[in-house]
């Protein structure tokens, strides 16, 4: 009875996750390291840092699928990196995404030696949810706590391209 | 006519600094806390000053919403019954504000503390100036002081959010140990993920 119930929790998260959204989960932090290193020169991307239990994650997500409607492409990418624990993936997560349906790229970073990677998003992280941090040029801007709306978001990305003199390619009125 | 002339600077002077914006600096490792006078959920003002047979104070920043606060429960209970009873109580503070979170209000707080029978005192920073002087970003976020009132830990409780028995490093409980013994914490300072302190806008 308990392999009945076992296979069929199986079957049905594994058709959740094929019915669901895509999301990459990364069990060590390198794995994102690696994806950031290897963004040509000219790439941007906005790693925002969130959790489907945190409240004002949750509630600036529009925002940043937002700026991946107006902006997104090769040159310009949003990656939602949630801290979701890896044990509610079907109870919480999945769901989450299905319902949801973020066009933006979504990774679950599993990764507990938070210790470790905290200071290496950025030097003066701490750990605290929603943080942003915007990745240009070799160079990266942080923003810890909530965006108020898109406007916000937008101008704290736009001006810092225009500080690592990116500008070019990314108009302010968007490439649509 | 030259008095008027600097009486003038000096308090052309004074206006400026008094209005020069000054960042509140928060506590780093080595610095001296101020003491605080919080409400705690039984209705008494609690300040150290109030423990002075303490050797020291394990204080958390913690609050009922946020689901690390939550993992963390049960750990700053335990906490509290292993070093309170060798000097170092945990202070635990609320930061939030209850406009914006309203689970984390001070009547949700006695709730919380008396459902889950917390053995430690748990404050709430009703107007917010506590939180910001030590530099508490998240909860929880623990910053353990000597008994002259001496920041020695800032960071995390351990590291393994999710499942106390799968914690490799007990920062906390090392930090107190360490300075039950007479030596400094090592490390001193960690990172983790945590919720950020709703601040009254």
């Amino acid at each position: 009875m308990r392999i009945l119930y076992l296979v069929s929790f199986l079957f049905f998260s594994g058709s959740c996750a094929l019915r669901g959204q895509a999301y990459t989960v990364y069990d060590d932090f390198s794995q994102l390291e690696t994806r950031i290193q290897q963004l040509s020169a000219k790439t941007t991307v906005v790693i925002n840092f969130w959790a489907t239990w945190c409240g004002p994650c949750v509630e600036e997500l529009p925002c940043f699928e937002e700026l991946t409607q107006k902006y997104g492409g090769p040159d310009f990418q949003v990656w939602l990196v949630s801290l979701d624990f890896k044990t509610r993936l079907e109870k919480q997560f999945i769901p989450f995404l299905e319902k949801n349906k973020l066009k933006a790229e979504v990774i679950l970073l599993a990764d507990q030696n938070a210790d470790d990677w905290i200071p290496k998003v950025h030097k003066d992280w701490e750990g605290s949810l929603p943080s942003t941090v915007v990745i240009s040029g070799g160079q990266r801007k942080l923003q810890q706590g909530q965006f108020a709306n898109f406007e916000e978001l937008e101008s704290f990305v736009l001006g810092f391209l225009k500080t690592v003199q990116k500008v070019t390619g990314l108009s302010t009125e968007g490439s649509r | 006519m030259n008095f008027p002339v600097n009486a003038l600077v000096l308090l052309a002077g004074i206006f400026l600094l008094s209005n020069a914006p000054r960042e509140p600096q928060t506590y780093v490792i080595g610095d001296k806390a101020d003491d605080f006078s919080l409400r705690n959920v039984d209705g008494r003002m609690i300040s150290l000053a109030d423990y002075p047979e303490a050797k020291g104070f394990i204080v958390v920043f913690t609050c009922n919403h946020c689901p690390y606060a939550q993992l963390y429960e049960q750990r700053l209970i335990d906490l509290h019954k292993k070093f309170n009873p060798r000097g170092f109580p945990v202070i635990a503070i609320n930061p939030n504000a209850p406009e914006i979170v309203p689970e984390d209000s001070f009547e949700e707080m006695k709730i919380r503390a008396a459902e889950k029978r917390y053995p430690f005192v748990y404050l709430l920073d009703s107007a917010q100036t506590v939180f910001p002087r030590f530099g508490a970003l998240r909860t929880p976020h623990v910053f353990i002081l000597d008994r002259n009132l001496i920041v020695r830990y800032i960071g995390a409780i351990d590291d393994s959010p999710e499942t106390a028995a799968a914690a490799q490093r007990k920062y906390v409980d090392s930090a107190v140990t360490a300075m039950l013994r007479g030596e400094r914490p090592e490390p001193d300072f960690t990172r983790a993920i945590g919720c950020m302190i709703k601040r009254r806008k």
